[in-house]
């Protein structure tokens, strides 16, 4: 059952360490991971409810969900080529806090070289060293490394800890919201992880409670052939306020690895939460190899009156990408955002945008979206606005931008709408445009080099949505913004 | 300064320059006159490194060094800097962020630390004001949306921001009402020194009115066929081009 893994696989260290440079997350962490082994079935799904001493609904929960997913079949309408996978090639858990047999039995003690990782990635776990203002629960493979200022917010009655905690701290919470937003059944991935998923993030604010902190979780996958099931599940409750990130990187491996994440959001009346994503899972090198594919169901319930969520994502990472942060505008006055930049460079394939259900009366979505391809990427804009027939004096704004680097890649847009009341308004503007090489050599002329300027052009166009952005992550966002397409002209 | 030595240029396999030979030396504003199609753009952008132009003859050296060996940013970076007749429009990017990283690439450069952002702006509205560009304008994205006087004011702004050693005119006069062109000629004047020089394109006296070049050039089929003082501009502007036309057959 248990293996030892160590995690130094030295073959094609050249290119490696060429592209070492550009993927600076790509470093592996030598550490004691307790992996099940590969493979899928109901006794998985039992052995991951029992190693993490689950209650007996979460067990079925997870075995109807897994039952259900048998009988579905991957989507193929998104505008990506995926390779078949082998979903019995794949471990479903991997736990690097796992102690040896023979190690000493201190349960608080997280392994330095945990700690050392995400201070490389610049997370730092200790309070005293941590970014002021911001609590993080840091998840490496299938498992919760640590959570930071868990007392400070508890003071608040705000609950921020990993999600395998929350089912056994606050089960009823649990209960009550897991599955509400995105059922078990809603599509073959949400199946797939409501049967075998580890850890995520759970929140909930109480009533009237603006949190004082941004809170975060940074995702990591390190071990190899498993994939990753994280599971966050926030929860707003009346006039309360909350500001959300999340962060993810992977080693550089050869291998795809699976990611198959599900975020839900409730929010009650008049409660706000803004949920930013600075997504940057190793894409692969630049022929293509290795990767992870990020298939992510994520979802927000404005469910009371005067509720407001908004998605902001910068997606640079990830060999394929499929996503759609969606609102579910029930709540009257609702108000819903989803600002977005994707980028594409070498063979990255992204299928990614969001879906506006208006359900509630003078109900308001925005949704600006931002792609940018280069090499021989395919980046895909797919947005559905739907209006209920009840949804009186809702209105949507839509901007789709694509913006190519070079003639090998693609921009795609896919707007869908589906509105049944009249009194709808409904804009939709998009635009394509090119990079020219006469503003590049513009650029040059002024004494800035090509790579600097395409940084430039690149982080002006996607300004709007880098500006939604809390300020340390919009300076990250910026940096990586230009490294994700050097290389990319010339 | 500059000493261009049987200079010969091609863009998509045709030969536009047929041998220039020129030397500008510190100080000096030279004149480059001639017809349309006669090579003065191309001299232009096969000084400061345009892609499209290929050198296939010849030798450029400025300031001691093989200018041809040089990227473009890097002989901006020696001091090198054309006011484009035609400059691109960047839209997002943002005049102060457009400078700022010119600027900066400047000093790294030269082995000087980055200006702060307090330093640059203060710098920003010195030089603003040398040729009276409007603080809107510095706001907005490169070029965006500006009307052609706006467009060339502009890029004596960011010569006085980047203050070459050798600049290039292209035709900075085209689309001036006389106001504006006053407005430029004398802000180009204002950052002349003893120690840089310049080449001025242009097919009409009324901007050497303003900069009183020291030489005047008439460039014919790729090749320099006159040279002259400030006299043989105005003869020009009188007489037309074909009078030299006759003399060179």
């Amino acid at each position: 059952m248990e293996q030892e893994k160590k995690n130094s696989e030295e073959k094609n260290k050249y290119v490696r360490d060429l592209t070492q440079e550009k993927y600076k997350y790509g470093f592996t962490t030598e550490v004691h991971t307790e992996i099940i082994e590969k493979g899928l079935s109901e006794e998985v799904v039992r052995l991951i409810s029992a190693k993490k001493q689950e209650p007996e609904w979460l067990l079925e929960f997870r075995l109807k969900a897994y039952r259900h997913w048998q009988t579905m079949e991957m989507p193929t309408w998104a505008h990506l080529q995926i390779p078949e996978i082998d979903y019995q090639a794949i471990s479903y858990y991997a736990d690097p806090t796992a102690k040896k047999k023979d190690a000493p039995k201190s349960l608080d003690e997280v392994d330095p070289e945990l700690l050392k990782t995400f201070d490389k990635l610049g997370i730092p776990l200790e309070e005293q060293m941590a970014l002021s203002g911001m609590a993080v629960d840091a998840v490496m493979d299938s498992v919760s490394v640590k959570t930071t200022f868990k007392e400070t917010l508890m003071e608040k009655g705000i609950i921020f800890c990993s999600i395998s905690e929350a089912v056994r701290e606050h089960p009823d919470l649990v209960q009550k919201y897991l599955g509400s937003v995105v059922p078990p059944r809603d599509n073959f991935f949400a199946a797939l992880n409501s049967a075998v998923f580890s850890d995520g993030s759970f929140v909930y604010i109480p009533k009237g409670v603006r949190c004082p902190m941004e809170l975060s979780t940074y995702f990591r996958i390190n071990a190899a052939n498993t994939g990753q099931f994280e599971r966050t599940l926030i929860v707003a409750d009346d006039d309360s306020y909350v500001s959300y990130l999340e962060g993810c990187t992977a080693p550089m491996r050869d291998e795809n690895q699976l990611h198959a994440a599900i975020v839900e959001i409730v929010v009650h009346d008049r409660a706000e939460v803004k949920y930013s994503t600075v997504q940057n899972w190793y894409p692969g090198d630049a022929e293509g190899r290795g990767g992870v594919y990020n298939f992510v169901t994520k979802r927000g319930h404005c469910k009371g009156v005067d509720s407001k969520l908004s998605w902001t994502q910068v997606e640079t990472g990830s060999a394929i990408t499929w996503k759609y942060p969606s609102c579910v505008l029930a709540g009257d006055n609702s108000v819903a955002e989803f600002y977005s930049v994707a980028v594409t460079n070498n063979c990255q394939q992204a299928d990614t945008g969001t879906k506006m259900i208006h359900l509630g009366r003078n109900t308001r979505s925005t949704i600006i979206s931002k792609g940018i391809s280069a090499g021989r990427s395919q980046n895909s804009y797919r947005g559905l606005v739907r209006v209920a027939e009840k949804a009186d004096g809702a209105r949507n704004y839509s901007q789709c931008d694509s913006l190519l680097l070079g003639s090998s890649c693609g921009a795609h847009t896919f707007p869908y709408m589906d509105i049944r009341n009249e009194t709808a308004v409904i804009e939709h503007e998009a635009t394509t445009s090119k990079i020219s090489e006469d503003q590049l050599f513009y650029c040059n002329q002024r004494g800035i080099p090509t790579e600097e300027a395409i940084g430039l052009i690149v982080n002006g166009y996607a300004k709007e949505v880098i500006n939604k952005l809390p300020m340390e992550f919009a300076v990250e966002a910026q940096k990586l913004l230009s490294i994700s397409l050097e290389g990319s002209v010339g | 300064m500059l000493e261009i030595k049987d200079l010969h240029a091609s863009i998509n396999g045709k030969e536009i320059l047929k041998g220039i030979n020129l030397t500008i030396r510190e100080g000096e504003v030279h004149a480059l006159m001639g017809q349309n199609g006669a090579g003065k753009s191309t001299l232009s952008n096969v000084l400061v490194g345009h892609p499209a132009y290929e050198v296939t003859k010849g030798s450029v050296t400025f300031r001691g060094k093989d200018l041809l060996e040089m990227s473009p940013e890097d002989r901006a970076h020696e001091g090198i800097f054309l006011s484009f007749q035609h400059p691109v429009e960047i839209p997002g990017v943002s005049m102060v962020n457009f400078m700022r990283a010119a600027v900066n690439e400047q000093r790294k450069y030269r082995g000087q630390a980055a200006l702060t952002a307090s330093e640059f702006l203060k710098l920003m509205r010195e030089k603003r004001a040398i040729v009276e560009l409007d603080g809107k304008l510095a706001n907005r994205s490169v070029n965006e949306g500006f009307s052609g006087g706006e467009k060339k004011r502009n890029e004596i702004f960011q010569m006085a921001m980047l203050e070459p050693t050798f600049a290039i005119l292209d035709e900075t006069d085209s689309g001036l009402d006389v106001d504006a062109l006053r407005v430029v000629a004398e802000g180009f004047n204002k950052l002349r020194t003893p120690q840089t020089s310049a080449m001025v394109i242009t097919h009409y006296q009324r901007l050497l009115d303003y900069l009183k070049p020291d030489i005047v050039h008439v460039l014919l089929d790729g090749r320099i066929v006159k040279t002259g003082g400030p006299d043989l501009a105005q003869e020009i502007e009188q007489r037309g081009f074909d009078w030299i036309k006759k003399e060179v057959q």
